[in-house]
This record gives C-alpha cells, sequence and structure tokens, in this order.
C-alpha cells in the first residue's frame, strides 16, 4: 500500500532504501524533517552537525571512506558549505555522497530568497529536482547511483512545497549496499595544485559525459499533449503549469543541471509555441536561450515569490478568476510572535528599556524585531549578530559600543557566532554578547546541539560549556543571568556594556514549549488593583489582551511564567488563591 | 466513484494543533484510494502566526496548493483566519468555523481592531456557513485538545465519505489513549446541525 508521505520523510526513506549509512545536517527550514526521519533507522548514523560546512565535511570523509553519505540543509546553509563543495567537485567520491539543498521561495522562514541551482553550475556538480515525494524517495536513490557512476556528488534540490507536502510513496526494497574499499589515493583526495589541475580535467569530462545522461535519463521525460504549446518545466513548478495549462506538451526536468540540450531541442522542434515556467530565477530558460531556441518565460513570469497555477494563467494564458470579496471587514496581519512564557521575552523587555542598539540574528529570537518589542536592529546570516556589533563599534568608536549588544541563539552561537567573539578579544573590540540560552534549537522545532548534551538520537552527550568555551577564547567577564529575573538581568546588562573590555551574558532560561517546563497555569489581572496603566502589556505577551475598559489575561493561551507580574508595579497580576499581601 | 476533487483547507493560528486534522483526512483520502496532497506550513508561522494547510484528494492531484475560489470546504479553528482565508471557498462551498477567537499582535498592542460580527457576516454571505464553540464541546467531552475532532466530525457529514471511513482513519492515527475523548468528540461535531 502507498504510504503519505512528507517529501522530507520521503528522501529519508530513499537514503534508508539506497543504502546510506552516514547522515549529517544542521537544522533548516524547509529542510529539517529529513535528517529528523532519517535518525529513525536505526542502522543509518546520523548527526546535527554545529554546522552545514562541518556536516558536508563530515559527508565527504564518509564518502571517501567507502559509505554512502546525505547532507541536508537549506538553501543559505549550502552557502556555508560551499567551500566543501567546490572542491569535493574535484575529488569526486568513493562511497555515494548526496546533498540535500531546500529552497524556500516565498521566504516563508529565510532571509533571503537564493536560487540554489546556480550552486550546481558554478560547482560543477549535478542537480536533481523532484516533483512529489514519489521522486523525492525515487530521485536520492537516482542520484547515489548517479554519484558512483560519475565520480562525483550530486545534489538534489527541494523547495518549500515539495519538501512540505505530503503526497503518496510506493516503498520499494532496501539495496544491500556494501562498505567500499578505502584505498589512499592521494591524487583523487589531495587537492594541492598539482593534483587539482589534473582532477580538474577529470571534472570537465565527467560534465560532458553527464550531459549525455541527462538527454537519455528517465529524470527527463516527454509526456505529449496538445503540440501548440510545449511546457518545459521542473519540481514543483511542473505541478502548477500541470494544473494551468490542462492539454499542452510538457518536457519534465529532472536533472536541472546539466540539462538535456538534445531532448530539449527535439521538443522545442515540434512544438509551436515554447515557454518555460520555473520559480524565481531564469536558470533553465536562459540555457535555453543560448541555444538560440525562441522561448517565453520570465517576460511573463515573475522572478520574486513562489509561483501558482493561478500566477500562470494570469500571466501566460491572461485568464484571471475574479473573486468577488463579499465582506467588506478588514482583516488585521497575523505575524508570528514569540510564545507565551518565552524566555527572550524577558531579555527583550530590558533591552528595549536601556534603549540598546541590538545586533540580532537567526532564530525565534529574530521575532524581538517586530511590535511591540521592535529591539533588533540587524539580521543578516548565521553568526552575524557578533561581527557586527564589533564592526559597529570599530566604525563609532567606544561611545556607540556601550549602547550596543549581541544577541545569537545558543545554536547560532555554536554554528558561526564562536569565530566572531574570537574576533573581538584577538582584535580588542569591547563589545557585549548575549547568549540566549534556551536548552534547544526552537525555530526549526527543537532539534538538540552541542549546547544541550543530547544527540540528534537522543543519546547523552558531553555538552558545551559555554562559560568556559567563552573563557577559553580570552572574555574574562562571562555572567549567567536568568531573564525572567528583570531586576537583575537589567543590571547585568547595565554593567557589562560599560566595562571596557569584551562581555558575554549567558541568558539562561529552557524554551517554554519544552516538554519538562512546567509554569503554574494561567494567571488573573485582579480588576480592583489593576490601574489600566498598560504596561505589562509592554512586554508584549500575546496572552495579555487590551479589551478596553479592562486588561485581561487569556487563560487558553497564559502558561504562568510571571514575567508580568514581575513588572506590573501594582501587584495586580497573579493566581486565583495567590495570598493576599 | 468520485466526482471532482475535494479540496479542504485548514486555518487557523500557529500552535492550534492543525496537524493531527489534516493527518485524520490525509488517511480517508488513502482509504478512499484517492490521489491525496497536503500541504503545510512549518517554520517561523507556526510561533503564532496565520497558518493554513491544504487538502485535496481524488482521481489525480497535481498542484499541492488551493487557488481562491477552488475550497470545497474550509475548516476554521478561529474566526478571523476564517475570514481571512474566505476568498478561497467556492460559491456552494461549506465553512465550518470555530467561533474561538485568538488576538493577533496588531489588535494586542491596539494598531488594529478585532473585527466585530465576523460570524454573522460570513453566515449572511455564505450559506454554507457553520460556526460552532468547538473549544466548549471539546471540553464536554473530556479534552480541549479534541477541538480538532470537533470540526472534523462536522466537516465529515458535510462529505460524500461514508461516517465508518471517517471512524478508521481516527482509530489508525489517533493514540490509543485519546481514542475515546476523540471519538465521543467527532460524534459531537457529526450531530451538529
Amino acid at each position: 500500500m502507498k504510504k503519505l508521505m512528507l517529501g522530507n520523510e520521503a528522501v529519508a526513506r530513499g537514503a534508508y532504501e539506497a543504502g546510506v549509512t552516514v547522515a549529517t545536517a544542521y537544522p533548516g527550514t524547509p529542510s529539517t524533517e529529513i535528517t529528523e526521519n532519517i535518525a529513525k533507522y536505526d542502522e543509518i548514523y546520523s548527526e546535527w552537525s554545529p554546522n552545514e560546512k562541518v556536516a558536508l565535511e563530515v559527508a565527504v570523509g564518509s564518502s571517501i571512506a567507502g559509505a554512502r553519505a546525505i547532507c541536508s540543509m537549506k538553501h543559505v546553509g549550502l552557502n556555508v558549505a560551499a567551500d566543501p563543495l567546490f572542491t569535493a567537485s574535484y575529488t569526486g567520491v568513493n562511497g555515494g555522497l548526496v546533498i540535500m539543498v531546500a529552497d524556500d521561495p516565498g521566504m516563508h522562514s529565510s532571509q533571503n530568497e537564493q536560487d540554489s541551482r546556480f550552486y550546481a553550475r558554478s560547482s560543477k556538480v549535478p542537480m536533481l529536482e523532484p516533483a512529489d515525494s514519489q521522486e523525492c524517495k525515487d530521485y536520492v536513490k537516482e542520484a547515489f547511483e548517479i554519484s558512483e557512476t560519475y565520480d562525483c556528488p550530486v545534489i538534489v534540490r527541494l523547495s518549500t512545497r515539495i519538501a512540505h507536502s505530503q503526497s503518496l510513496v510506493q516503498t520499494g526494497e532496501k539495496v544491500e549496499y556494501k562498505l567500499k574499499d578505502y584505498c589512499k589515493n592521494f591524487g583523487k583526495y589531495v587537492m594541492m595544485p598539482a593534483m587539482a589541475k589534473l582532477r580538474h580535467i577529470e571534472v570537465e569530462k565527467r560534465m560532458a559525459a553527464l550531459r549525455e545522461y541527462s538527454n537519455n535519463s528517465y529524470l527527463n521525460k516527454i509526456e505529449w499533449g496538445n503540440k501548440d504549446i510545449g511546457i518545459i518545466t521542473s519540481g514543483i513548478s511542473y505541478q502548477y503549469a500541470r494544473e494551468a495549462f490542462k492539454d499542452a506538451s510538457f518536457l519534465k526536468i529532472g536533472m536541472v543541471y546539466p540539462l538535456p540540450e538534445k531532448l530539449i531541442s527535439d521538443f522545442a522542434a515540434e512544438v509551436k509555441e515554447l515557454y518555460v515556467v520555473e520559480e524565481l530565477e531564469p536558470f533553465i530558460e536562459n540555457q535555453i536561450r543560448k541555444m538560440g531556441i525562441k522561448v517565453i518565460g520570465k517576460d511573463l513570469l515573475p522572478v520574486i515569490g513562489e509561483l501558482s497555477a493561478a500566477i500562470i494563467k494570469e500571466k501566460m494564458l491572461n485568464t484571471k478568476t475574479e473573486i468577488n470579496r463579499k465582506i467588506d471587514l478588514n482583516v488585521p496581519v497575523r505575524p508570528p510572535v514569540m510564545c507565551p512564557g518565552c524566555p527572550h521575552r524577558g531579555m527583550y523587555y530590558v533591552l528595549k528599556k536601556l534603549k540598546l542598539t541590538v545586533s540580532g540574528d537567526i532564530g525565534c529570537y529574530t521575532l524581538g524585531a517586530l511590535p511591540p518589542t521592535e529591539s533588533m536592529d540587524t539580521c543578516i546570516c548565521m553568526g552575524a549578530s557578533i561581527s557586527a556589533a564589533h564592526g559597529m563599534e570599530k566604525a563609532r568608536g567606544r561611545e556607540f559600543g556601550k549602547k550596543t549588544v549581541a544577541v545569537i541563539g545558543d545554536s547560532t552561537f555554536i554554528h558561526s557566532g564562536i569565530t566572531g567573539l574570537i574576533d573581538i578579544v584577538y582584535n580588542k573590540g569591547c563589545s557585549t554578547v548575549i547568549i540566549l540560552d534556551n536548552s534547544i534549537t526552537g525555530m526549526t522545532g527543537h532539534q538538540h546541539n552541542p549546547t544541550t548534551g543530547y544527540t540528534i538520537k537522543g543519546e547523552p552527550t558531553r555538552q558545551v560549556d559555554l562559560v568556559k568555551l567563552a573563557n577559553a577564547v580570552g572574555i574574562d567577564r562571562v555572567r549567567v543571568a536568568d531573564p525572567f529575573d528583570i531586576k537583575e538581568f537589567e543590571k547585568v546588562v547595565r554593567e557589562e556594556t560599560q566595562v571596557d573590555e569584551p562581555s558575554v551574558i549567558i541568558s539562561q532560561r529552557p524554551c517554554a514549549l519544552l516538554k519538562y517546563v512546567k509554569y503554574e497555569g494561567a494567571l488573573t489581572i485582579k480588576s480592583d488593583k489593576c490601574k489600566k496603566c498598560k504596561l505589562c502589556m509592554s512586554v508584549g505577551c500575546p496572552a495579555i489582551v487590551d479589551l478596553g475598559d479592562r486588561i485581561e489575561i487569556n487563560e487558553d493561551l497564559c502558561v504562568g511564567c510571571r514575567l508580568c507580574t514581575k513588572v506590573c508595579n501594582f501587584g495586580a497580576i497573579g493566581k486565583d488563591g495567590d495570598d493576599n499581601e | 466513484m468520485i466526482m471532482n476533487n475535494l479540496n479542504i483547507m485548514i486555518v487557523g493560528v500557529g500552535g492550534q494543533g492543525t496537524l493531527l486534522a489534516s493527518r485524520i483526512l490525509g488517511t480517508v483520502g488513502i482509504k478512499k484510494s484517492y490521489d491525496v496532497k497536503v500541504s503545510e506550513v512549518h517554520g517561523m508561522s507556526q510561533r503564532g502566526g496565520s497558518v493554513v494547510t491544504y487538502v485535496k484528494m481524488g482521481e489525480k492531484v497535481y498542484s499541492p496548493l488551493i487557488e481562491k475560489g477552488e475550497a470545497d470546504i474550509i475548516m476554521a479553528f478561529e474566526q478571523l483566519e476564517a475570514l481571512r482565508w474566505i476568498d478561497y471557498l467556492k460559491d456552494n462551498g461549506n465553512l465550518i468555523t470555530n467561533e474561538q477567537k485568538i488576538n493577533p499582535m496588531p489588535v494586542i498592542t491596539g494598531k488594529a481592531e478585532y473585527p466585530k460580527g465576523i460570524i454573522e457576516k460570513l453566515k449572511e454571505n455564505y450559506k454554507g456557513t457553520v460556526s460552532l464553540d468547538a473549544l466548549n464541546i471539546a471540553k464536554q467531552c473530556g479534552n480541549t485538545k479534541a477541538v480538532n475532532l470537533v470540526l472534523i466530525g462536522v466537516l465529515a457529514k458535510r462529505t460524500d465519505i461514508e461516517k465508518e471511513v471517517w471512524l478508521e482513519a481516527i482509530k489508525e492515527t489517533v493514540p490509543a489513549k485519546f481514542l475515546d475523548v476523540n471519538i465521543k468528540a467527532f460524534e459531537a461535531g457529526y450531530e451538529v446541525s
């Protein structure tokens, strides 16, 4: 029987069936569930690596040592892993090596909308792109075959709607994969100029062979319909295009690099008008144009955001479905917010009060940039909070630095914050760095990391001691503070920003969504004590509601963390049955 | 025997637990031997943002997304979210909405107002609207977390799919120790007119 699987879960199944024995990743939406699902297979060693570069290097090592290895990340993670990628393209593989990358068109949960297909071209690595969960599984298996046949890593690209859509999958048998022999081969695996020059020749030979493969592979296929219109498309765009153009002819591309040029020429010759339907950049389109074939694509379709069947119909077929909105009520937006009980809220309350410039980073705490906390000035990429704060101080001087802090999550700090901290110490900066130690990787849905003391499989392991780590790189001033003790937290922040040496504050309190975190349950506002000053509203908790004539706590949302109790000057917020002081 | 594809949208606020509902719907589709696609949102919007899940079943499903004017049924966990997504409903479609209100941040901070009379206006303009206090019904069944199943009960009644299929799908999807309360919640929803 077929099973309903997320694209990411199907990738995991494909890895299992392909005989993978090593899987590495750094969590990132929309790729996280790939490795979460792989970790459920006992026979596959799986790890959350500190970052994507390390993850890919581990997988490269496993491949050289003879195993089939898979490494997964989101699109921006591939930037971090780009260094090993470009050279692993030269070394090639021993056991098969597959790199999963999940793009996020529409930026549901990302800081940019980059199109990772360009990485395939610039690193000279083949790339496949599945269009549903069944293909996720099948293509991953095929990718391992390609990797070993053509001696190269293979990238499989997903997008959010493939990774996070469930569709039916027919599972298959696991292949019995025998670890390949390990042979020392420095000409292949030691990339110094003399050897790399020779390997580059091999890379070009392999790409020529892969262009031939692409023309003949089942991955690229023609579905004939009416020949007035021919559509070349791939991935999720194929599904949208099939709905928009009901009876056109389709060339569905499963291998987006290198493209099947002969197949494309043949297809183009048979149809009257040729369209390319692809999300984001004109990656396929420009290559077809270069072949001298006339094609309609991004002159009509947007390069910004996701596509949909409706957008394709409107832009390419001029048929817009008019929806007549019958209700004239204004619908307020509902942006994401930090959860009730979130430990970050206490910290932001203090940072806002002190009017500090906050150099921010990537995680749940990025939500602190939104109203009502609005306490974040910058957010660029993983780890940039620390280095950018250092840059701000070097640009504007120490006085500006005294009004500036960097804010970074525990997992993000390990990912790439530690190098920025070393930079501050080495180059005589005085920045204050707040590490948010909430005992988990929050935003991506609770993954372990080197600071939590558990592996991806939930096994206890040695925990990185953040205090000792900061000490070891030369930070003498390391303070641990509870963000819900706002008086003490404020005092610590004031002191540390003023001292003329670098400092680290570890803001320590576990994520409120962790199962073992139990608060006492919903609080209430005592109307006789409440002066309606709305100070409690300034903490920005979604459970506190202004009803106009009174302030109320939503009992379905409140967890009872008591942050608002501490902010209230009139003792008006508490638990029913609190003693009447 | 199947008509056109059945398109269902589940809308709500991140954290309300829309995931179980989509799993049950997906299982029902498989039991009927349909092609099924379920598209969810993960990541940032799960932190209290507006969330939507698309469930499509039928002979052949291509796009996992439902476009405006294409939903046969919208199942809303919160009334403002029902209003936000209502343009996706087909002319003769069914809207099933929980009456619960959760204020979004612009309302909490006083920058916007929570619209008044949402349910009345929805009922006036969309004949197939059913509204209910699913939270309270779930509470009476023994667990507020069974809101899911109350709404699915209402939904099940408004499809051509047999009740037994729904019950089987629930049994396969819900953890055994919560089965009784969830079946009770489903039945309570099924009886809502």
